[in-house]
């Protein structure tokens, strides 16, 4: 799927300049052909879910839907400890995935990631000095299990059951 | 009364005119007229009169703590208040009462400000209808509105059809109705992509969303670390700048904070916009935009001409993709963000007591819904090794790319943008549950979230009532750290447009003596 964010060779945009600047109809149509793809335009309009409405995606979509098997849900729900639940829950996968694939024809050759807006100033320290604490009651008080000063945890070192060991719903 | 601006009812409390009592209880009645919106979650009556009952006692003394002091207030329940149960409308923390006030709310409190109860929202600020929440869904105050009542039976639909109420917008939704419906004087939201200025929009409302570093997350639940910020609902924009100025500034508790001295935000009165160069981007004319909508976004960037400002057309590029973006960094945070919820030391706990893990899983099958367990899902799989450069760190690369993209408009001599907030005005309940929460978030947020994404400041400014009655209104962007310049244009721009007052069509038959008409009149816009 090959689309370019830029609209390379377009004319400038005009100025803003009290009457209509432009004839909304014409000019508002190749805005949308140049600015907005047909593709994204019909996933907005679809709903995002599900493959239907991809003109040139193709492949893609294709991709997405065998990316998503068995064993990557049960490797997700093992790593998120957060179940699918039903189909609807893997559907939703799919299409959130299909929707990510989009950003592939971003080209961002040359760009560095941001992490934070706030990249440009220092992270600063600040004096270690304790001003407060001592709030163990306050702290243990939303807790269901507690014994003394302990929150009560069930034994870790049990890995939870696999997939096949536990209810089927989530078996495609 | 309950329509005066914060300034207004500040100095009827000052001259005595009314008591933060009897402001108080008429708020808290008034809360309980409107139950129906479903905007509270939890009302902290019982505080909330004592915290008047202080307040009460300083303005006899004469040592009021400030403007906000005695002003009744909401915030939304992803805000964590001491001794009050805040639950991010979820099952996960049904019942969790946390030890300690946000800062926000802190500095809300030390000036004296009264805290009437937590609004409801969608669960852990997902969504863009405030319709996911295990408290029910929240109506917004403007489909009983005799404006919009009085369209429909115009257009020969039933004016008094209960079922048919429309959303506020969301996330905050609850703190949108809260503040639409005369309850309160100013409520905090939350805006991530879009949830304070959203529902303000929809709501008829001033919806702040100040510049990410500016005001303290501390105590926020947070949804995605690098976009939140917490978000500000007023009635007028001058009310906003108050709110504001109580609450800007560095806490050594959130490091995200910057350091330097901020603020007054003082708004002055705009006489000359003949200065002022606004950009109209061209990419926000997107598919769906209501032409309705579109004509009030041109109609306004006429008016700023014709009054001697330069509004010239600019280009953000890659606006088509920060929606994806959006939805790749989003679910992403929120997987790492969600990891704590794991029914150990706070919320909810099921039962199994296999092991750990089998312990972390029930409880968080249990407490969470299907939006917040599918973008956890959704987000763990963005990070997981083989995906992690190929989405979460192109999704950070194209963040640069719109930030860069908002700064080189900014360079090149713009001082703000104006563009649309929402697609159109408020849709129904029925309508807006036929598609899904993801769905609905990627269209409701295509105006507002690359702002997030760049960490600028925006403002949602009520322009208008469209042709089915219900208000409509403009988003205006700023430089980072321009919030004082911003308000101060958002301000001019009020005065400009003259948005009409809600008439609570209702309300007004049961509660005449809630509304001095002289000061409703006076009420619309200084």
């Amino acid at each position: 799927m090959a689309t370019s964010p830029a609209v390379e060779g377009a004319a400038p945009p005009p100025r803003h300049r009290g009457a209509p600047r432009m004839s909304r109809g014409s000019a508002r149509a190749s805005w949308e052909a140049e600015m907005w793809r047909p593709t994204l335009r019909a996933a907005l309009r679809a709903g995002g879910a599900g493959v239907g409405g991809c003109r040139n995606a193709g492949s893609d979509s294709g991709k997405a839907g065998s990316r998503v098997s068995a064993e990557l849900i049960e490797h997700l729900e093992r790593l998120a400890l957060v179940d699918f639940r039903n189909r609807e829950g893997v559907e939703r996968l799919r299409a959130a995935i299909e929707f990510a694939d989009r950003l592939r024809a971003v080209d961002t050759t040359g760009v560095a990631p941001m992490e934070s807006v706030l990249e440009d100033r220092c992270l600063y320290l600040r004096a270690d000095r304790v001003v407060e604490g001592n709030c163990v009651e306050d702290l243990l008080q939303n807790s269901r299990q507690t014994v003394e000063e302990y929150f009560v945890a069930p034994p870790g070192n049990i890995t939870l059951p696999k997939q096949s060991e536990q209810d089927p719903v989530t078996q495609n | 009364m309950l329509g005066l601006s914060l300034r207004e009812i500040s100095a009827a409390l000052k001259q005595g005119q009314v008591s933060p009592k009897e402001l108080c209880q008429k708020c808290l009645s008034l809360i309980k007229e409107t139950r129906f919106l479903n905007a509270y979650i939890t009302v902290a009556e019982k505080k909330a009169l004592q915290q008047a009952e202080e307040s009460e006692k300083r303005y006899e003394k004469g040592q009021s703590l400030g403007i906000l002091d005695g002003i009744p207030i909401a915030v939304k329940d992803n805000f964590s208040t001491a001794g009050i149960e805040t639950t991010c409308a979820s099952n996960m923390l049904k019942g969790y009462i946390p030890p300690y006030n946000a800062t926000v709310v802190q500095k809300l409190l030390d000036q004296g400000a009264i805290l009437l109860g937590k609004t409801n929202l969608d669960e852990f600020a997902m969504g863009s209808g405030s319709t996911d929440s295990i408290f029910g869904p929240v109506r917004n105050p403007w489909s009983y509105s005799k404006q919009y009542r009085e369209k429909r039976k115009q257009n020969h639909h039933r004016a008094d059809e209960d079922s048919n109420w429309l959303i506020t917008g969301g996330s905050s939704g609850g703190s949108a109705a809260a503040v639409s419906a005369f309850t309160c004087f100013a409520a905090l939201g939350s805006d991530t992509g879009g949830s304070t200025r959203n529902p303000a929009a929809l709501c008829g409302l001033v919806g702040l969303k100040p510049t990410y570093g500016l005001v303290s997350r501390y105590g926020l639940i947070p949804l995605v670390n690098s976009m939140d910020v917490p978000g500000i609902l007023t009635r007028c924009v001058d009310d906003a700048a108050i709110v504001l100025d109580t609450l800007a500034g560095h806490d050594p508790k959130d490091s995200t904070t910057i350091q330097d001295s901020v603020g007054p935000f003082i708004l002055p009165i705009l006489k000359d916009v003949s200065k002022l160069c606004i950009g109209i981007p061209k990419e926000y004319n997107a598919p769906g935009l209501s032409s309705e909508m579109q004509t009030l976004w041109y109609k306004a960037a006429d008016l700023f001409e014709s009054k001697g400002a330069k509004v010239v057309e600019v280009s953000l590029p890659h606006t088509s993709y920060s929606i994806i973006c959006y939805q790749i960094l989003c679910p992403a945070e929120v997987a790492s963000n969600m990891a704590r919820f794991d029914g150990l030391e706070y919320g909810h706990r099921c039962n199994v007591n296999v092991s750990t893990e089998a312990m972390y899983a029930a409880t968080r099958r249990e407490g969470f819904n299907d939006v917040v367990r599918g973008r956890i899902l959704s987000g763990n799989f963005f990070l997981l090794k083989e995906n992690y450069d190929d989405y979460f760190v192109k999704a950070q690369k194209v963040r640069r790319l719109i930030a860069n993209d908002f700064m080189k408009v900014f360079n090149s001599g713009v001082d703000f943008l104006l563009t649309p907030t929402t697609l159109s005005d408020a849709m129904p309940y029925l309508e807006f549950i036929k598609e899904d929460n993801r769905t609905r978030s990627s269209q409701d947020d295509i105006f507002t979230q690359s702002v997030n994404m760049a960490g600028l400041p925006a403002v949602n400014i009520p322009m208008a009532l469209s042709s089915q009655g219900l208000p409509v209104g403009l988003q205006l962007i700023g430089r980072a750290f321009s919030d004082q310049q911003l308000l101060t244009v958002a301000k001019w721009f009020e005065a400009q447009v003259q948005f009409p007052v809600i008439q609570f069509q209702e309300l007004m038959d049961n509660c005449q003596a809630f509304f001095q008409h002289e000061k409703m009149a006076s009420v619309s816009l200084k």
